[in-house]
């Protein structure tokens, strides 16, 4: 269970007036939502407090009953090593690891042996459709492969929650609606809590619910404002 | 992590495989110098040790006169003492050898003594199963031709038992029969023994010795024997450890040897310069990448350990290479320049190179620190990132945003003054080489500052591409400090090194001018060797047509047992003498003082004492000093200093006249001959051959002589040239290399210039622009650091090594064509490396933005 309470953020620590405040969400096990919003509101800064990336100024974030915002810096990058999973825009698939090693690398991070990190991260991309091209490079890829590397990646080691950031930013409709399927039935699979940032209504369709931040907190897309 | 290390962080090595090779040659460059260094000179002095061990055996004192000897009357008191329980005379001749233009190391044996004190000095006679002085051939091996050879001096001469070898004695010669070897030198001593009466008959040195070794009796000590016995001496002659003997020529040699080794040093930092630029360019390409490994768990620290580990790999291999081509550097020089680095600290030596572990392990350690001080910054630049900022495309800039760091560089370089005023630790000018250090540091701290303060007051311009250059140094001043910290160290170095160089050779050439105002020279030998003119010679040379005057000098040694008043470690070491003409002809070229002392008979002899000696003896002009000629002591007076670039151990000039009153020797080592006007010096030269004889006599013209000793200087700093070409070397590689990282860590700004409209030319020039712009501020503090770092070497790091002046000379033209061509290649190499960043598609390069 994500349980988010009274987010508050500002600019930074100068600022008078909050980027955004007065943020809930709960969320539980299987759950996905989408995040949509104008440019600006501080879509993005949401999905870094949550993941410990950017601080908060007031609330409080919980994941299994653990206070997030508890958390020092390292306690929070472990916690990400093995509970956060993420998708970005911009794919981060580094170029100088073939994708089984991209996808093996939160498994590293976890001190998993070679061989088993390798087999599990083989199996992910299959899942993906990306069995046959394992040993490849990311620069031999197209827009739309690289994101279900990613994708493969962010769900290797069995996160609880997936953050996407903008996931299909890069990829034309077509391609976008294939690698969103392809997110959030793995995501549905491993019974991942997932949040997604996106611009995108036909995106955000993939996701249980459509939420749209404020400065003054989320509310239902659905509604008008 | 042990995975994510090898894969993530060492496996990117091998991506920017074009920059780790450069970062691998540099270090492996800066290792391989300074080991070749030490492991030549260890090799050097251990063969050095090898023989100074073979030549005192199992001495506990020796007693240590003038170069020409001390009477032998001194060894059966020194025999007799209770203190003593044996003792060994020994004369030591430099013999030089006619027909083969060399000298050869012959030691004059008591064949009674010597197998008490120094047995490996026992010849052995022709027959190999009898023992020369325990048999019937030790009536042969005191025949007054019996001439034994080492086995190094036998297979370099070509000799053996029963051959014959001639030897210079003043302008005769004598031949002397091989009766067999010595066994017992080591295979790199080139040296003969034979009976120390045939030696002072052979070379006309009856009752003279110049040396005797002790071992003293059970239960005395050493200081005790020194403080029973040392009185008794005659003056001149010192006792002194063997080790104090030995340590006379490893002194002499240790400064020239520190100033390479820190020379190699500074390649290594020069080494490490690169590192830091790859590294940092590494941070900043790689800028996006770090920050998603932050974002998917991997903390601050595993990521500095990460880059960490990347700089020290690059150590570990760089250094593990350099150690390589040290031992393969180290036996080339062998072959090549032998074992003294051109300094002839070592001649006569045939050192072999041996594997060092323990000095090699330190290189290698070296390597490996250079290699983790170069990626130190960037690491912990890497992990003061903010990752969520670092994910957004853009963020780059950042990283250039240096801090001006005045105070800083402002109290490095106050505190390299300071380190100018202490004295030297043991003959070391430590706190010289601090000062360099910290003006370098004290330099590329002050980058940033410089280029932020500059930038801003070059004028706006109306090009485009000059604006867009201007801006961006203006307001990413970091840049310099990553592309300029590679050029400031080099250009430092070449031009402090172009500096000392320069003033130095300068003041060598004005120094031979002023030494060399005869017109033909004229000597029987070396002035360490046995040849010497005697008087009947010079007045037969005087007399010859064309020669209107000559100028004897004559060579000796001083040993003072106290200097400035007291005993201190330098005491009974020795010290050169010239008797000469100074008054009538001048030519000293004096720093203090004058030529012209005033005369009469209550007024003390006048000597001239070289800037060394004032040093070791605490003397100015006008202080009194007894020195001990002819073991008699003399009253005399400092009438002036002069620079003396020959005797690093210190020299006192003394009039010729008042030397041969105090002494009655009246050899000559070099006469200079000032020929009659008009007179060719051919025909001169022509008529002392066949009055002397063809080769017993060497004769040279001043300008001979003067480029002689130029190209010994030039040889001696051909090392040190080889060493500065290849920091200069380095520093051009972090020249390149930066850029063209420069260039690729900026594709997307490139790419987005691209769809604004610059052709790639203009791109091209726009890189080369702000790489000329970085390269102007790295060389023009470069420059500044140079001439402060030469003022360093001239008076620090010379004066306490060497203990000489020297005047100040700066090579402006060589200067400013080579901060030219610095400029200019930092551009072409930006341009070049431009172009190949320019090659990947513009559109490609900005996608990440879209």
């Amino acid at each position: 269970m994500l349980a988010i309470e009274n987010l508050r953020k500002r600019f930074d620590t100068a600022a008078e007036h909050p980027l955004f405040e007065g943020v809930s969400l709960t969320l539980a096990p299987g759950q996905s939502v989408a995040v949509m919003g104008e440019s600006g509101v501080g879509k993005s800064t949401l999905l870094n407090c949550i993941a410990g990336l950017e601080s908060v100024d007031g609330g409080r974030i919980r994941l299994r009953d653990q206070d997030l915002t508890a958390l020092d810096e390292d306690g929070f990058a472990h916690l990400r090593r093995r509970d956060f999973g993420f998708v970005f825009q911009a794919f981060h698939l580094l170029p100088h690891l073939t994708l089984a090693q991209n996808v093996a690398l939160p498994l590293w991070l976890l001190d998993q042996d070679d061989a088993t990190a390798d087999r599990r991260a083989r199996a992910m991309l299959a899942r993906v459709g990306l069995a046959a091209r394992a040993d490849d490079w990311p620069r031999h890829l197209s827009g739309g492969e690289m994101q279900r590397v990613a994708i493969a990646r962010a769900l290797v080691h069995e996160p609880a929650l997936v953050l996407c950031d903008e996931p299909t930013g890069n990829l034309d409709p077509e391609r976008a609606t294939g690698v969103l399927g392809l997110l959030f039935e793995r995501i549905q699979d491993a019974g991942a809590i997932a949040i997604m940032v996106t611009h995108s209504l036909a995106a955000a369709a993939h996701a249980d619910r459509t939420l749209r931040l404020t400065p003054t907190g989320l509310v239902d897309a659905t509604v008008a404002p | 992590m042990s995975s994510a290390l090898r894969h993530v962080f060492l496996a990117s090595l091998w991506r920017r495989r074009l920059a780790t090779t450069l970062s691998l040659l540099a270090i492996a460059l800066g290792v391989a110098l300074g080991l070749t260094v030490q492991l030549i000179h260890s090799a050097a002095l251990d063969e050095f040790g090898r023989g100074i061990r073979l030549l005192n055996g199992a001495a506990d004192l020796q007693a240590l006169g003038p170069r020409d000897g001390f009477s032998d009357a001194l060894y059966p008191m020194l025999a007799r003492s209770p203190a003593v329980d044996q003792a060994s005379p020994l004369l030591e001749i430099e013999a030089r050898l006619p027909d083969r233009d060399e000298t050869l190391k012959l030691i004059g044996i008591d064949l009674f003594r010597v197998g008490a004190v120094t047995p490996a000095l026992l010849p052995m006679g022709e027959d190999p199963d009898e023992r020369a002085p325990a048999s019937g051939g030790q009536l042969d091996a005191l025949r007054p031709d019996a001439l034994f050879l080492s086995p190094a001096a036998s297979a370099h001469l070509g000799l053996g038992p029963g051959d014959r070898l001639r030897v210079q004695v003043g302008t005769r010669e004598q031949t002397l029969r091989i009766a067999g070897g010595v066994p017992g030198a080591g295979v790199g001593q080139r040296l003969a023994v034979m009976d120390i009466a045939a030696a002072q008959q052979t070379f006309e040195r009856i009752g003279l010795i110049t040396r005797v070794d002790l071992r003293l009796a059970p239960g005395v000590s050493r200081a005790t024997a020194q403080a029973q016995l040392g009185d008794r001496l005659p003056p001149g002659v010192a006792l002194l450890t063997p080790e104090d003997a030995s340590s006379e020529t490893l002194g002499l040699s240790r400064a020239y040897r520190v100033n390479l080794t820190m020379l190699a040093a500074i390649a290594l930092l020069t080494g490490g310069f690169l590192v830091f630029s790859t590294q940092w360019l590494a941070v900043v390409r790689r800028r996006q990448e770090f920050a998603f490994l932050r974002a998917i768990g991997l903390d601050r620290a595993e990521l500095r350990r990460g880059l960490l580990a990347e700089g020290g790999v690059l150590g570990l291999i760089g250094g593990l290479l350099g150690c390589l081509l040290a031992y393969l550097l180290t036996a080339l020089a062998f072959a090549l320049i032998g074992g003294d680095l051109g300094a002839g600290f070592f001649r006569g030596l045939a050192p072999q190179v041996q594997f060092e572990p323990i000095l090699t392990l330190i290189y290698l350690a070296l390597g490996v620190l250079a290699g983790l001080g170069g990626a130190w910054l960037p690491a912990r630049e890497a992990a003061r990132m903010v990752p969520a900022r670092a994910l957004r495309a853009g963020d780059e800039a950042e990283v250039y945003r240096a801090r001006p760091r005045w105070r800083t560089a402002l109290a490095a370089l106050a505190l390299a003054a300071l380190c100018c005023l202490p004295p030297p630790i043991g003959g070391v000018p430590v706190f010289g080489y601090l000062a360099v250090a910290l003006i370098l540091t004290g330099a590329i701290l002050s980058l940033p500052g410089t280029t932020a303060w500059a930038m801003p007051r070059l004028p706006a311009g109306r090009s485009t591409l000059w604006r867009l250059a201007r801006a961006r140094l203006t307001a990413a001043p970091g840049q310099t400090v990553v592309a300029g910290a590679g050029v400031v160290a080099s250009v430092a170095l070449a031009v402090s090194m172009a500096i000392m160089v320069d003033s130095f050779r300068g003041s060598v050439d004005d120094w031979l001018t002023r030494l060399l105002p005869a017109d033909l020279y004229l000597r029987a030998s070396d002035a360490s060797a046995s040849g010497y003119l005697d008087a009947e010679a010079v007045a037969r040379v005087a007399a010859l047509p064309g020669v209107a005057a000559v100028r004897p000098v004559r060579f000796e040694t001083l040993r003072l047992r106290e200097i400035g008043g007291e005993t201190s470690g330098e005491a009974g070491h020795a010290m050169a003498l010239i008797a000469r003409q100074v008054r009538a002809d001048g030519g000293l070229p004096l720093v203090a003082g004058t030529l012209q002392p005033p005369t009469g008979p209550s007024v003390p002899t006048p000597v001239w004492i070289s800037e060394a000696a004032a040093d070791r003896l605490r003397l100015g002009v006008g202080d009194a000093v007894t020195l001990p000629l002819g073991e008699q002591p003399h009253g005399f007076q400092v009438a002036g200093i002069w620079r003396d670039y020959a005797r690093q151990q210190g020299s006192v000039v003394i009039e010729i006249a008042d030397y041969r009153a105090l002494t009655n020797d009246s050899r000559t080592n070099d006469l200079g001959l000032t020929l009659t006007p008009g007179t060719a010096p051919e025909p001169v030269m022509a008529a002392i051959r066949a009055t002397l004889g063809e080769q017993q006599s060497e004769m040279i013209l001043p300008g001979e002589l003067r480029t002689m000793v130029l190209e010994v200087f030039d040889r001696t700093f051909l090392v040190t040239y080889l060493m500065e070409a290849v920091a200069i070397l380095i520093g051009l590689f972090g020249i390149g290399t930066t850029f063209a990282a420069l260039a690729t860590s900026r594709r997307k700004e490139l790419g987005i210039l691209r769809h604004l409209g610059l052709r790639r030319r203009q791109v091209g020039t726009l890189l080369a622009t702000e790489a000329a712009l970085s390269a102007l501020v790295g060389v023009a503090i470069g420059l500044l650091a140079g001439g402060a770092i030469a003022l360093v070497l001239i008076e620090v790091v010379n004066r306490q090594s060497f203990r000489w002046s020297m005047d100040l000379q700066l090579p402006i033209g060589p200067l400013l064509i080579f901060s030219l061509a610095m400029i200019l290649l930092a551009a072409i190499a930006a341009r070049l490396s431009g172009a190949q960043a320019m090659r990947q598609d513009a559109v490609l390069a900005v996608r990440e933005d879209w």
